[in-house]
């Protein structure tokens, strides 16, 4: 049985990948903003399967209240073995792109709070002599581009952090797993139109689930998306400016 | 919206629906609170109703398979609740390693159980077990002035009545809680006879009941004259504790690739498809253990197969007729379609039970019901159909709305006398092409 901590239980991606690890019996501590949405995620995963389900509501933005929080999931768990990290926004790039302090909040939910969040995790890790750290980034950080460059380089802040964290772990116990999902029919892509590269969240959580299990440094899911992303770093940047991307 | 991003599984009739949200939380729901659109909505399952009856052409869709959670399940009891959009293979996957099945399923275990109750859904166990909804202990029904009513056959049982069977049309079913039936393992007990007349199925029907829990043929629809209603008689039982094999774990399906450009279904391959079937085994009996996959879910080892009948989709015929009537109704059903050279390969012919089915508008009575695939060819097969019809009205039987795409409003009428008192309970906010139809106007709901 493994003791797992989901920091914004109640995304899609977080709880298809909730449900692997509740059928395999593991117990969980779900952390989510909103406790109404939370309760019936809560109760699936328990008939799914999962060993223990301990709910807790936090808002991940008041980094203040990491603390109190992990407490909390190292005492109800009694240990953590592994964290999956899956809260963010997806904020309006026109948005972003008038009002600096829309931008700022992207960035501190996107990556300032999880930052914080991780370091802490990662320096208990490192204490107790284990564990893996997995966190949802984005197939946006590869790149910045028109369409959402304040979300990708919130990421892509957070996949050089990631990067480093697991260079400086290296050598310890812990692990460090950056996922990076491409286009994913969720309620936070609800407004974009859904074309062939959307894949259905059961298939990320699943892919992350392996993952996971693997030991895996850096996932794209579907893996697609490796090769999709590779072909857009190497466009010249002559070529990518006529793109609508 | 792009044509048939939720299709029906008949791809028969094409549709479009204005808007479809999915809503991830049942507190996501629209109601005239959170959501002044005056659209028609109504609930879309995982489409695999035949028709129109989970279409809503022009108005708005509300795809409920964001709603999958479980709520609670008691091994000890078999007592399950959950959220409409839970699949039946979902139950299966969570219940069978405890000892628990389905209590009623249809040949695919791809539907809802939001969908099951609307659909007021049968099985092979009509004759002992009855329908779907005869399992369900109550459910909570959310309607667009936004009051909930918690619906059992004690609490608000004229909303429980009407809702069952009730085709999605009476509200949003937000939680469903069922009781499910105890089983010793994944296996079942199968004895597959041939028959070679419509008197040898009624023999073997009448015969099987009472020791049988599941019983069901296929019929060969292209046979004629003396072969006339030959097939073959497939009756089980769960298989006890003593008699379990090894279960061989989940099976990989193979997706149908494409559809081709005409159905594979047609008239060259009609009649060689179902004689080489009848004529698959030399034996007239034969007996052995199979998993309940297969058993019970057969096409759904192939998924889409639906696509097979090419771009114009298929339409499917199920019928019931009275006992009294049943022999010589299905025997002319047989023959007029055997003479059109139409039909498919899956044809189902079943003796349902007297259990009475709880919905107001529930399909299932007492008699024969037969069930075909017809392969689109337009004019051709839907005069064909009301052919069928008038043959069903005479004898007084109904067609089953979850499979229909064309009934007419006479028609429906007449299957289901209840319908006025039914629409009584119908949501102003909702409807679907289905009703729509069958009430007369054609146009979109706009």
């Amino acid at each position: 049985m493994n003791k797992i901590l989901i920091v914004g239980a109640t995304s899609a991606i977080a709880e298809q990948t909730a449900r692997r690890f509740a059928e395999r019996g593991d117990a969980l501590f779900l952390v989510a903003r909103n406790a109404d949405k939370l309760a019936p995620v809560a109760d699936d995963l328990k008939v799914r399967g999962a060993a223990d389900v301990v709910s807790y509501t936090m808002d991940a933005d008041a980094v203040d209240q990491h603390g109190a929080m992990l407490d909390a999931a190292d005492n109800a768990l009694g240990g953590i073995d592994t964290v999956l990290i899956a809260y963010g926004t997806l904020p309006d790039q026109a948005a972003c792109a008038a009002d600096p302090r829309i931008a700022m909040q992207a960035w501190h939910t996107n990556a300032t709070s999880v930052i914080a969040l991780v370091t802490d995790i990662a320096n208990r890790m490192e204490q107790r002599g284990s564990g893996l750290i997995a966190v949802i980034s984005s197939v946006a950080g590869d790149r910045g581009r028109a369409s959402n460059y304040v979300y990708g380089s919130a990421k892509a802040g957070l996949n050089a952090f990631l990067d480093g964290l697991r260079h400086r772990l290296h050598g310890s116990s812990v692990q460090v797993l950056t996922i990076r999902p491409g286009l994913v029919d969720t309620p936070m892509t609800a407004g974009m139109d859904k074309g062939p590269l959307f894949a259905q969240p059961e298939k990320v959580g699943s892919d992350i689930f392996k993952a996971i299990n693997k030991r895996s440094a850096v996932v794209y899911t579907p893996g697609i998306w490796r090769w999709i992303m590779t072909i857009i770093r190497c466009v010249p940047r002559a070529v990518f400016h006529r793109t609508k991307l | 919206m792009k044509d048939n991003v939720y299709p029906s599984w008949g791809r028969f009739p094409a549709s479009r629906p204005a808007s479809a949200v999915r809503p991830a939380s049942v507190s996501a729901l629209p109601t005239a609170d959170t959501d002044r659109s005056t659209e028609l909505r109504l609930a879309y399952g995982n489409g695999r109703s035949y028709g129109d009856s989970g279409l809503n052409n022009g108005g708005q869709l509300i795809d409920m398979r964001g709603l999958d959670r479980f709520i609670a399940f008691d091994p000890a009891t078999g007592i399950l609740e959950c959220e409409p959009g839970v699949l039946i293979a979902d139950v299966l996957e969570l219940a069978v390693s405890q000892g628990w099945f389905i209590p009623v399923s249809p040949g695919t275990q791809y539907v809802t159980l939001g969908g099951a109750l609307a659909n007021d859904i049968h099985g092979k166990n009509h004759h002992g077990a009855g329908t779907f909804g005869c399992h369900v202990l109550d459910f909570d029904l959310l309607r667009s002035d936004g009051t909930l009513h918690v619906c059992s056959r004690n609490e608000n049982s004229h909303w429980f009545a009407a809702t069952v069977g009730g085709l999605g049309l009476t509200g949003f079913i937000t939680r469903v809680r069922i009781a499910l039936k105890r089983i010793e393992g994944p296996f079942m007990d199968v004895d597959t006879h041939r028959f070679d007349s419509l008197d040898e199925f009624f023999e073997l029907s009448a015969a099987s009941s009472d020791t049988y829990e599941y019983t069901v043929a296929w019929v060969d629809c292209s046979a004629r004259g003396t072969n006339l209603g030959r097939g073959w008689f497939m009756r089980a039982n769960h298989r006890p504790a003593l008699g379990q094999l090894r279960d061989p774990g989940p099976r990989r399906s193979p997706t149908f690739p494409a559809t081709p450009p005409f159905s594979l279904m047609n008239s060259v391959t009609l009649r060689p498809l179902n004689t080489l079937y009848f004529h698959r085994k030399r034996r007239r009996r034969f007996r052995r253990a199979q998993h309940y996959q297969p058993y019970f879910y057969p096409l759904d080892g192939i998924q889409h197969w639906n696509k097979a009948y090419g771009p114009k989709g298929f339409l499917q015929y199920q019928c019931v007729v009275p006992p009294t009537e049943a022999q010589a109704s299905i025997t002319e059903l047989l023959e007029r379609i055997a003479a059109a050279g139409a039909g498919s390969f899956l044809s189902v012919l079943k003796v349902f039970g007297d259990r009475p089915s709880p919905g107001l508008m529930s399909f299932p009575r007492p008699g024969a019901t037969l069930a075909l695939d017809f392969p689109n060819r337009g004019s051709e097969t839907l005069k064909l159909l009301d052919q069928l019809d008038s043959v069903v009205m005479a004898a007084g039987g109904a067609v089953y709305p979850a499979k229909d795409a064309r009934m007419s409003p006479e028609a429906f009428r007449q299957y289901f006398p209840n319908w006025a008192r039914f629409s009584e309970y119908v949501d102003p906010g909702l409807s679907s092409s289905f009703w729509r139809r069958v009430q007369g106007n054609q146009g979109n709901s706009s």
